[in-house]
């Protein structure tokens, strides 16, 4: 192994683990990344399959010479930015201060 | 004459100021957590900007904007698929190996996997990667001078090539990660300065008004309305579309599987930091990617593009030089040298962490915990690190003289493919899956690298057509420019095959507790103190 953790950081670990806290950070922590990593996978898919498939409507003119193609591109970084930030937000709010408790937590059972 | 003496100066500015930053870096380079990790004491701003400066390489500054120029609305797929990559990154990845790792990409597969055979694993993988990504940086740094000196001459190229391989090694063997982070971050800001001045430039030749400037770009390529629209280069036929389709996969995937930016994460405290430093990465790149749209867009617009070379990585400088007057005028000759030694230190910043990189695999997962098994010293590790950067770089310098005339986006694309079949498979299912094992973690590595490699290998880039690396041979099999449509469902499938086929794997189970409790809480993670 890598790194041999001694059997106290083991069943620390595993007391973490176990504990109710841990399985709510758990599920907070994919129930946002997993649902988002979907979207953005299936928006950005969509972008291409379109641009493969669908030239016709991609080409046709919103505004002067600015195509829905471009459009839709430029709302492939929009959609990068909100899911970041809205990403950072639920981190901020709901992961971050579960994790540092039982960081906190596993270092006091460790150095007992 | 003049222009090449301005050119000569600014470039030589840029290659003593790198020089000079290594230097006062190593000066505080002690123990093997700075020389891999610079100490883990960057702010995730900085090492934002540093993330940013690693990441945005030729490929991005030279690459995007000659292929854009060339092929219009299906060269801009590499400015989303390069951003919305780091989604996947920011989600999935970044936060949670800062937690569980120390020094390299293998750190984090081995800490629930008998570590040998999975280090040699993915210390393989992270210098292929490296390799096909440094082959990019230095083909643009060949073209590059031989531009501005005017002289098409292969022995010209060679030479530059090569002195950008002594470099690197300088920069790697001395200054470490703290040398190659902070070249990296002086590289963000200059890229970003260069890059937003030349916007401004185009833009005010079109009034500020980018549908002027689209419809400019249209007339002059001479494809018309075609050159607005998706498919001009990939919409031909059914195979064409799925080369595309192929591409942007890579793109996507790539980006989380990519070991120089990986270990990036490990320079800083926490993995809040590191998820910080993610978010203003995000920040920098999504505002560098939609000034290629100018870039691109408006060398199509204001050069005469039939003059670019086939590869079109010289559409940047060559716009530069006609947004400062045009070839002749003293404000073309400064703008077009500026803009070269910007794009000369975004080439020397890369090629640096890319070293780096392999290096530390080689010293840390092969020298340190293959061959030595861990009975090593910091001092002897460092050693092999250095030494291990002077094979690596002769290597690439060697590969790099057979590759010059690929666009260099197209070759870093190459290099996603490779990280996205064999590294990102092993490192998701690591992290999500509690019955992966070693058998599939090897499978997966091994299986995604050799596809993805075979195949490029086998494909009209290398044999069987016009541009391709031996033009005169013809052993091409596979007909897909990129391989990831085929490569990362394979990379995916090995590991998931290795690891059913494997049996029960008690040890690795049990740790996967341990993985979970450190990836999202941080508790017993490597600080900046432990040494």
């Amino acid at each position: 192994m890598a790194e041999e953790t001694t059997p106290t950081q083991h069943s620390v670990y595993e007391r973490v683990h176990a504990s109710a806290e841990f399985q709510d950070l758990r599920k907070r922590y994919r129930g946002f990344a997993i649902p988002a990593t979907i979207t953005f996978m299936v928006w950005y898919l969509l972008f291409v399959l379109m641009s493969n498939w669908a030239p016709d409507f991609m080409g046709i003119k919103v505004l002067g010479n600015i195509n829905i193609a471009l459009v839709f591109g430029l709302l492939q970084f929009v959609s990068t930015f909100g899911i970041a930030w809205l990403y950072a937000r639920h981190a901020n709010k709901a992961l971050d201060p579960i994790a540092s408790k039982l960081n906190r937590e596993y270092d006091e059972g460790v150095h007992k | 004459m003049s222009d090449q003496v301005i050119t000569s100066v600014l470039f030589l500015a840029v290659v003593a100021l790198t020089i000079g930053i290594t230097i006062w870096a190593s000066r505080q380079t002690s123990g093997a957590t700075d020389y891999y990790a610079g100490g883990r004491s960057f702010s995730g701003f900085q090492n934002g900007l540093a993330i940013s400066g690693d990441y945005m390489s030729a490929a991005s500054f030279l690459g995007i904007s000659g292929l854009i120029a060339l092929g219009g609305m299906d060269g801009f797929i590499y400015s989303i698929g390069f951003l919305v990559a780091w989604l996947v990154a920011l989600l999935l990845v970044a936060e949670l190996l800062r937690n569980s790792g120390r020094y390299t990409m293998a750190d984090q597969l081995a800490y629930r996997m008998r570590q040998r055979p999975v280090r040699m694993a993915a210390a393989s993988s992270t210098v292929v990667v490296s390799i096909f990504y440094l082959l990019a940086q230095m083909v643009g740094a060949g073209s590059l001078v031989a531009l501005l000196l005017g002289v098409d001459s292969g022995v010209l190229k060679n030479t530059t090539i090569a002195v950008v391989g002594l470099l690197m090694i300088f920069y790697v063997t001395v200054g470490g990660m703290k040398g190659t982070t902070w070249v990296q971050i002086v590289k963000a800001a200059l890229l970003m300065s260069g890059t937003l001045l030349i916007t401004v430039l185009v833009m005010a030749q079109f009034g500020f008004n980018l549908s002027d400037l689209l419809g400019a770009a249209a007339q002059n390529s001479g494809e018309g309305q075609a050159f607005l629209e998706p498919g001009l280069v990939y919409g031909s036929s059914l195979l064409t579309k799925i080369d595309f389709l192929s591409l942007a996969l890579a793109l996507v995937l790539g980006t989380a599987g990519l070991p120089h930016i990986l270990i990036r994460f490990y320079t800083v405290p926490t993995s809040r930091d590191a998820r910080v430093s993610v978010l203003w990465a995000i920040g920098l790149i999504g505002t560098f990617y939609l000034m290629t749209l100018a870039l691109g867009f408006g060398a199509a617009a204001l050069i005469d593009t039939g003059n670019l070379d086939e590869s079109g990585n010289l559409a940047s400088p060559r716009l530069a030089e006609a947004v400062g007057g045009g070839e002749g005028s003293i404000g073309g000759a400064v703008l077009l040298a500026l803009i070269s030694a910007v794009a000369f230190a975004t080439i020397l910043a890369v090629v640096a962490g890319l070293t780096l990189t392999s290096a530390s695999s080689v010293a840390h997962d092969i020298y340190a915990n293959v061959v030595k098994k861990g009975e090593v010293t910091e001092k002897q590790e460092v050693r092999v690190a250095k030494i291990a950067a002077f094979g690596i770089g002769a290597v690439a310098i060697v590969l790099s003289i057979f590759a010059q005339n690929l666009n260099i986006a197209f070759l870093v694309a190459l290099a996603f493919a490779v990280a996205a079949s064999g590294n990102v498979p092993a490192l998701l299912f690591n992290l999500f899956w509690r019955r992966f094992n070693t058998r599939g973690a090897l499978c997966a590595i091994y299986g995604g690298l050799t596809s993805a490699v075979l195949l490029v290998v086998f494909s009209p880039v290398v044999s069987g057509s016009s541009d391709a690396l031996f033009p005169g041979s013809d052993w091409a099999l596979f007909p897909l420019e990129n391989p990831g449509i085929v490569s990362i469902p394979i990379g995916f499938l090995f590991g998931w095959i290795g690891t059913v086929t494997a049996g029960p794997d008690p040890a690795a189970d049990a740790k996967y507790d341990e993985l979970e409790v450190r990836a999202l809480t941080g508790a017993g993670a490597w600080t900046a103190t432990d040494r």
